[in-house]
């Protein structure tokens, strides 16, 4: 067992415990960003000024109407900025636009002494522009050949000679929609000056000292003199990694400027406007399988809707790419990404990142192809998972190791879902109700863990401990609702040996642990926690001399269990705090900071080859759903997932990410629609679901009415904190088998063995016109090739499925 | 006049300086309780959920969930609240609050992980925790969690918790299965509960306001006399009652009213009657009041109502919502509309001169208009009595809780010797107003309802109305719904035979 991931006797990690804010939470005293603003004197408000055209040159900004209004403190436009009119890591990010790229795009900033003064300054400020042609959807932006960024290609083996060699050939399509991450805090900061310009700003963001950068390249001041805090955020999702950047450098700027303390918080409509989302994707396919159903072949050209400007979406696009096999051995490949430059918001960062996009591509093959091949789907997906001892690589290159846990957690899913059995009392259920249906399907996730660009797979951590023996610890993550906190906290006091109470965490500061890596990726755990028990071993190899000569044994032979210092064999003890006492009257040093890097890591972007991932992340699930034939409306009855979180450092934790990220997952695959004004009027561009009342998250009416998750055991990782997983974003992607199941149940409406294609988001609509093809199978008594999607205001996402 | 002022957690809080426009959440927030919060400002996911004393239906007060966004600050004046920090009982100096027995559930269950969302569930679980209704069922807190006892059903927790008491709360992080077993969990209140005792006196009186800053001003009328005098004086006057519809106005169309006047505590419009030839429903019930009279007298039952109300909005927005409302802004995609419809309910409009009875069938006279002047008030709803013995309330929605319908289709039928002897059919969605879909009922009446009838009259609904297509659904899914609702029904009606 590996030094990293080996546990002591009595560990506090692994134990089952709340949230450590959770009395916080339930009694509403846990502060979050705006929340200060109440605490705060003199505070300033900042409202944007959106200009409601798609794409145009900003002719003229006329801000004195706006000075007019009274409390309008100040106007903030390009003219004020000291340093670079940037926000975004690419530079391709202007903070204060002359060019409006999207619909709602923000021009210009009023400072105001009340929300409601700078509302209406805003409202006053004219601005003018040229219209010019927008594209709004990835058909636009292909249509016009608009792409920006690298465009990777994948390849491994030799495609053409697998399809040559396969005796079935299919060719799709497929474009499926994005999804708003609807955090419930909407993007805010609060930014203060000093009395020596220190610029203190405390933003709701997943990537502090990426903020701290953008803040001080804006105000053309060094790193050392912004800090930025981030407390806690109401959910963050990826949407908090690059997006707050520019929003807190507009506070930070009017917070020079003014001299006073400034804030912003979006409104919901604002959020939802002008901040970015998961992108949607177009994708064109071809796949080969043999006569046993198992795949030769894939091509595949994925084209990811960029947005405006870059922002993540080139890594996005990567890990897109790197998980099309999902759990699937895919001998020959060729795939290709783009990224469509399109005018609407930058899309960016959604737990997964990329990933769900690629998966996502492979399951509505295998879905479609499977009635094709005259298999059941998830027989043909059996047949093709990734087994053990052959050797098999990914198609970037990567040895897929644990290949037999991707068999385990399938066959243990199946074995606790009864999968056989019900799948007969379904049959018998369908046979019996000519209007309802129901269906269940089974899907794994194979999840590559590590960011693909190798430098940020490092953490950092600032350890202190008081003389009297509390301890303070610090690191660079943040802490968005996932629970890392709880897990650090665990682990300071599994590795110094004390119980919990003694360790206290304080807030993500810049000016505590520098150069953060975004918490973002699932890595939050894997590289804070190995930062925090780096420092945290410092401290004890310190402390354990200590304990040594006051024990009077050698420091190798003593050990420190619950707060309580022993030597091997002997009777006398010493209490953490009178070890501490000594220590610091010994002049030991009783702070340290930490530092993890993963190993074994290398990427080579440009032949898009190598060991990007640590490891996999694994997990598989069954879901059955009910399909009502009159309207497509459906329930999900039963959920059963197993999945792999190493050995849990906090069970409780790790299961709340499984099942919130389940349901999210089916939420982006049902329910949730981002649609566009695509029509040539005058609101060209702009998001129609703009609100909680259009853009529907799932509620209590969407969790699977049974709910039964468990954790794959004995399952410890070697190359990781305390033998863990990353858990944060893999459970999303289990939730392709709600689709699936959507599938069949649409399908059971039709003749025996006959395909449908399903359009994603599987909204009630949706799955209504999938059940109607499916039926007309039978007028027709032939399977349909096409789903009769009527006309191109409705969802598309369905193409051609044709054999070659 | 008393300077308006608010009972927050048991402290008196004067409106000064808040702006009339200023919603309960602002209010809350700028005397710093910031733990209810904004999540869509617009009454959908609850963040903001606060609890109000009002009046009971089993006992003199109920506590009762509402959207601290939606509703003006102003509209509280006398009343009592309660928020998630008062829920909690403060410890000994320096030592942490004890826990409220719903917070310590949520807490334990991993019911919370950002916590944003957070004191707003635990409003709403609490308003449901004390529910008269609900207590009967549960064993008393510090008793054996009964949390690992099959719910009576996916809905109802063993402890009589109702889920749709939740159906206004967003949560984006945990897939709500924790949040579930917490509400499941709760037992009763003890005896000494303060909250608990509330209940047994009677609720805050309404409070005439007349709150005015900065040349606007919210007014809440004593009587409906006054209401009506007002509104002829000031026919630009926004009348308001949970403040559902006109709080999003404000919230997200930043639309701003010089005078807003109150009439949801106006005694006129509060009152339901049974008559021998018609149900009165006061037009300033809410729907839960309704829901829940409805509920308690077998000969005031209205089965489509019944129907209705667990589709309409959430809990949290029935709370406040009224039928007056809902007929009064004249959306065509109301929910109570083809509801009230399928009944051919009439409308009682009032003014300072007297009264006139409106079908509703007559009242739409377009996109968000009709009949009523602006110095009238609908004071109440009458629905017909016998009620048609056959009906299904079909709403079209992606959600099945808290949604807007895209189509919603409402039936009436009389089957007498197997021959529809009368129809009726409420349609939302397919038009600039709701609709009755005369062609469809008469295809039916005088018909066998067989299949083959019901198909024709399914093809001739299937073609009322001018259904569009937008984000919610396309004109021809729209359409399609109509028919399938028929379709629907008659195989509902079947069921025991199956084809």
């Amino acid at each position: 067992m590996s030094h990293l991931s080996q546990r002591p006797d009595a560990p506090v990690v692994g134990v089952s415990m709340p949230h450590e804010s959770a009395a916080l939470h339930v009694t509403g005293a846990a502060l979050y960003t705006d929340d200060l603003v109440h605490r705060t004197k003199d505070v300033l408000h900042a409202y944007p000024v959106q200009v409601m055209k798609a794409h145009g040159r900003v002719t003229a900004l006329d801000t004195e109407p706006a000075l007019a209004v009274p409390g309008v403190v100040r106007v903030l436009t390009a003219a004020d900025v000291p340093g670079e009119n940037d926000a975004g890591m690419k530079h391709d990010e202007p903070l204060f636009p002359e060019e409006v790229m999207f619909h709602g795009h923000a021009v210009a900033w009023v400072i105001g002494e009340s929300l409601e003064a700078a509302r209406l300054g805003a409202a006053a400020v004219g601005v003018e522009i040229d219209e010019l042609p927008a594209l709004v959807t990835l058909a636009d932006a292909i249509a016009a050949d608009s792409y920006h960024g690298a465009k990777p290609l994948m390849e491994t083996g030799d495609a053409a000679a697998g399809f040559a060699e396969s005796a079935h050939v299919f060719t799709g399509e497929f474009e499926f929609a994005g999804q708003e991450h609807f955090y419930l805090e909407t993007h805010a900061a609060l930014a203060q000056v000093d009395e020596n310009g220190q610029v203190f700003v405390q933003s709701s963001t997943q990537h502090p000292s990426e903020t701290q950068e953008i803040v001080s390249h804006v105000l053309g001041v060094p790193a050392h003199e912004v800090t930025v805090q981030c407390l806690r955020m109401g959910g963050g999702f990826g949407g908090k990694e690059m997006q707050p950047h520019g929003f807190a450098a507009v506070a930070a700027l009017g917070a020079k400027l003014t001299g006073r303390p400034v804030r912003f918080r979006l409104n919901r409509t604002q959020d939802l406007t002008m901040s970015g989302k998961r992108h949607g994707f177009h994708a064109t396919w071809r796949i080969g399988f043999d006569t046993d159903g198992r795949i030769q072949a894939l091509e595949a050209t994925l084209t990811a809707d960029g947005g405006w400007s870059l922002d993540l979406s080139e890594p996005v696009l990567a890990r897109a790419l790197c998980h099309i096999d999902n759990t699937y051995w895919i001998p020959n490949a060729r795939v290709a990404g783009r990224i469509a430059r399109t005018h609407t918001v930058s899309n960016t960062a959604f737990r997964g990142f990329g990933g769900p996009q690629g998966m996502l591509v492979i399951e509505d093959i295998l879905g479609r192809c499977a009635p094709r091949l005259g298999l059941d789907a998830t027989e043909l997906r059996e047949r093709n998972l990734y087994r053990p001892g052959l050797g098999q690589t990914t198609p970037y290159g990567q040895p897929v190791t644990q290949a037999e846990r991707i068999t385990a957690v399938w066959e243990q899913v199946k074995e606790n879902a009864g999968v056989a059995d019900r799948r007969r009392e379904i049959a018998a259920f369908n046979a019996a109700h000519p209007h309802t249906k129901r269906a269940l399907a089974v899907t794994g996730v194979k999840f590559g863990i590590s960011f693909n660009l190798t430098a940020f797979n490092q953490g950092g951590a600032l350890v202190l401990i008081y003389k009297d023996g509390s301890v303070l610890i610090n690191h660079g993550g943040t802490e968005m609702g996932q629970g890392l906190h709880t897990k650090m906290l665990q682990v300071a006091a599994t590795t110094l040996g004390i119980p919990l109470e003694r360790v206290r965490l304080a807030p993500t500061r810049t000016d505590k642990v520098p150069n953060t890596s975004a918490t973002a990726a699932s890595s939050g755990t894997d590289l804070n926690g190995g930062a925090i028990k780096n420092a945290c071993e410092q401290l004890r190899e310190r402390l354990l001399q200590v304990a040594g000569s006051q024990l009077g044994a050698n420091a190798s032979d003593v050990r420190i269990t619950g707060g309580v210092a022993r030597a091997l064999g002997r009777d006398t003890e010493l209490a953490w705090s009178d070890l501490v006492r000594t220590a610091y009257f010994q002049r030991v040093q009783l702070s340290a900071s930490g530092y993890y890097r993963t190993e074994g890591l290398h990427w080579d972007a440009k032949t898009f080859r190598g060991t990007p991932f640590k490891y996999f992340a694994i997990g598989a699930a069954v879901a059955e759903v009910e399909v009502d034939g009159f309207t497509g409306a459906y329930r999900l009855r039963r959920v059963d997932i197993v999945h792999d979180v190493g050995d849990s450092i906090s069970p409780l934790i790790d299961i709340g990410q499984v099942e919130g990220g389940f349901v999210q997952g089916a939420g982006w695959l049902t329910l949730e629609e981002l649609r566009w004004d695509t029509g040539d009027g005058p609101n060209r561009g702009r998001l129609l679901t703009q609100a909680a009342s259009t853009y529907k998250l799932p509620s209590f009416s969407e969790m699977p009415e049974e709910f039964n998750v468990a954790l794959l055991e004995n399952a410890t990782e070697e190359g990781a904190v305390y033998g863990s997983k990353a858990v944060g974003e893999p459970p999303l992607m289990l939730a392709f088998c709600v689709r699936e199941a959507l599938r069949e149940a649409a399908a059971a409406f039709g003749p025996a063995g006959v395909g449908v294609d399903l359009a994603s988001p599987a909204t009630p609509e949706a799955v209504y016109w999938a059940v109607e093809s499916a039926r007309s199978a039978h007028d027709e008594g032939r399977a349909p090739s096409r789903v009769g999607l009527a006309d191109d205001g409705l969802p598309s996402g369905t193409g051609a499925l044709s054999s070659a | 006049m008393v300077a308006a002022r608010i009972t927050v957690n048991g402290k008196e809080t004067p409106l000064s300086p808040s702006a009339p426009h200023v919603t309960a959440l602002d209010f809350l927030r700028d005397r710093g309780l910031t733990g209810s919060k904004e999540g869509c400002a617009e009454g959908e996911c609850g963040a903001c959920s606060i609890m109000v004393a009002r009046p009971g239906t089993d006992k003199p007060t109920d506590w009762v969930p509402i959207n601290a966004c939606l509703v003006p600050a102003a509209a509280l004046d006398g009343q009592e609240v309660v928020t998630s920090e008062g829920l909690a009982t403060a410890g000994e100096a320096g030592a942490p609050p004890e826990l409220h027995p719903v917070q310590r559930e949520m807490a334990m269950r991993g019911g919370s992980q950002c916590g944003y969302c957070t004191p707003g569930f635990v409003c709403s679980m609490a308003a449901e925790y004390y529910r008269p209704g609900r207590c009967a069922h549960a064993q008393p807190d510090g008793e054996d969690v009964q949390g690992d006892e099959p719910a009576v059903d996916g809905e109802h927790g063993p402890n009589g918790f109702d889920l749709h008491a939740l159906s206004g709360n967003l949560c984006r992080c945990t897939g709500y299965r924790p949040i579930r077993d917490a509400a499941f969990a709760v037992g009763a209140p003890e005896e000494d509960d303060p909250l608990a005792r509330r209940r047994e006196q009677a609720p805050p009186e309404p409070v005439a306001t007349e709150y005015a800053r900065d040349g606007s001003a919210f007014l809440r009328p004593a009587g409906l006399p006054e209401a009506l005098r007002l509104l002829r004086e000031r026919p630009e006057a926004v009348v308001v009652a949970g403040s559902t519809d006109w709080g999003v106005e404000v919230n997200i169309r930043a639309r701003r009213a010089e005078c807003v006047v109150a009439i949801d505590r106006l005694p006129e419009m509060r009152e339901m009657r049974v008559e021998a030839d018609h149900v009165e429903i006061g037009a300033a019930l809410t729907l839960t009041e309704i829901e829940r009279r409805l509920e308690g007298t077998v000969d005031g039952s209205v089965p489509l109502l019944a129907k209705l109300f667990p589709q309409f909005a959430s809990r949290l927005i029935r709370n406040g919502a009224t039928l007056g409302g809902n007929l009064g802004t004249g959306s065509p995609i109301g929910d109570s509309p083809p509801v009230l419809l399928a009944l051919e309910a009439s409308l009682v409009l009032s003014d300072a001169d007297g009264e006139r009875v409106v079908p509703l069938a007559e009242y739409f006279t377009g996109y968000r208009q009709s009949v009523r002047r602006p110095d009238e008030l609908i004071r109440a709803v009458r629905i017909p009595l016998p009620l048609s013995p056959v009906t299904a309330f079909h709403k079209i929605a992606k959600r099945r809780f808290d949604d807007i319908s895209s189509v919603a289709v409402a039936v009436a039928l009389e089957i007498e010797d197997g021959v529809v002897r009368r129809a009726r059919i409420g349609l939302g969605g397919v038009a600039a107003t709701p609709i009755r879909a005369l062609a469809a009922e008469a295809a039916l009446e005088g018909e066998r309802w067989t299949a083959a009838t019901v198909e024709s009259a399914a093809e001739i609904l299937g073609s009322q109305g001018t259904p569009m297509s937008d984000h919610r659904a396309s004109a021809e899914y729209r359409a399609a719904m109509l028919g399938q609702s028929l379709r629907k029904l008659y195989a509902q009606t079947n069921e025991a035979v199956p084809s």
